[in-house]
């Protein structure tokens, strides 16, 4: 993207996310929140979240990664496990860039 | 009753600043410069969407696939707003737009455990003021410094994946019962397998076959849900 184009992605971000904030504060008058609504909002945010981070990890421009010594692999099960055992954010972020990184300049991966 | 809310939000300060300067030194990385990125920040507010957008942003999807992928995953702040109605609802709507632009997570679990009860009460704009501006001072000096530090680490370490198992330790904490564990699963499955689309169009694939599944999910278990 150019830098027109990211300046513009970001006044738009600050938009939705703005309305998203807002949304039911906005009108006069309240609103009723409908079901329907209230059950797909559940799984929205997962939804986008793994969207995004799974192909991060197990693909390389656009393939499959077809070796299983892939430093990014390890790192996100090293996160993973970190974070089932202590449920906390930041020592799986640190967790899981540690083992990543250790592997690769450790290895050579 | 401002002061009240600076207190109560003082703990959270370090699992903020922490979470910032991640999230900072991830934007650093993206390559979009350390302007854009102290903008993004300062405009937007809001650390997942902006880590969620870093991959986007580097392959050069189209804009509204990354307002969508935003919209997604601030969908929860619809239900905050619902929730704030009460508290919130007499003002004139310009300052509940101002105080929107606050309302982020820490917040919303700091007031609504000192406010319970959803009615009026003197004093809760304060103590919303009082914790929001800590929290926000506290996010944007964290995620500025991670910028700027990020832009000075070689990109070569690698230390952008930071952002990337920051992602995916906020997926975890959305994975609260069987229909979002299968949400998370299917999304996951269709980004990667739908990966060859067009514009990152796999993404906008993905969150509706995942929002399909775990609706179905929840309806074939009713008694499984939540």
């Amino acid at each position: 993207m150019s830098t027109l184009e990211i300046f513009l992605t970001i006044l738009g971000m600050a938009a939705v996310t703005l309305l998203c904030r807002s949304f039911f504060l906005l009108p006069e008058q309240d609103l009723p929140m409908p079901r329907w609504l209230r059950e797909g909002l559940r799984y929205a945010p997962i939804a986008a979240l793994a969207a995004v981070v799974a192909p991060e990890i197990v693909m390389t421009q656009g393939h499959l990664i077809h070796t299983w010594r892939d430093a990014r692999i390890f790192g996100a099960l090293a996160g993973l496990a970190f974070f089932t055992w202590k449920k906390d954010l930041f020592g799986t972020i640190v967790c899981g860039t540690g083992v990543m990184l250790a592997l690769k300049f450790g290895l050579g991966w | 009753m401002f002061r009240e809310g600076v207190r109560d939000c003082g703990p959270m300060t370090i699992g903020i600043s922490a979470w910032g300067l991640v999230a900072g030194v991830a934007m650093a990385k993206s390559g979009m410069g350390i302007p854009l990125a102290i903008l993004m920040s300062l405009l937007v507010s809001a650390g997942s969407s902006q880590v969620a957008v870093l991959p986007l942003i580097a392959t050069d999807a189209p804009m509204w696939v990354v307002w969508a992928t935003v919209a997604c995953v601030n969908l929860r702040f619809l239900v905050f707003s619902y929730q704030y109605r009460p508290y919130f609802g007499h003002l004139p709507r310009r300052r509940r737009v101002a105080l929107s632009y606050f309302m982020g997570d820490t917040i919303f679990a700091t007031f609504l455990r000192r406010y319970p009860e959803p009615k009026r009460e003197p004093g809760q704009v304060d103590y919303f003021w009082g914790a929001a501006l800590v929290n926000y001072a506290a996010w944007q000096l964290a995620v500025i410094t991670g910028i700027v530090a990020g832009n000075a680490i070689p990109t070569e370490w690698g230390v952008g994946f930071a952002g990337t198992m920051a992602l995916l330790a906020l997926t975890c904490t959305q994975l609260r019962s069987r229909s979002t564990w299968i949400a998370a699963f299917v999304a996951a499955s269709a980004a990667v397998a739908a990966y060859a689309l067009p514009l990152r169009m796999n993404i906008v694939v993905a969150i509706a076959a995942a929002v399909a599944f775990g609706v179905l999910a929840q309806h074939a278990r009713p008694d499984a849900a939540r």
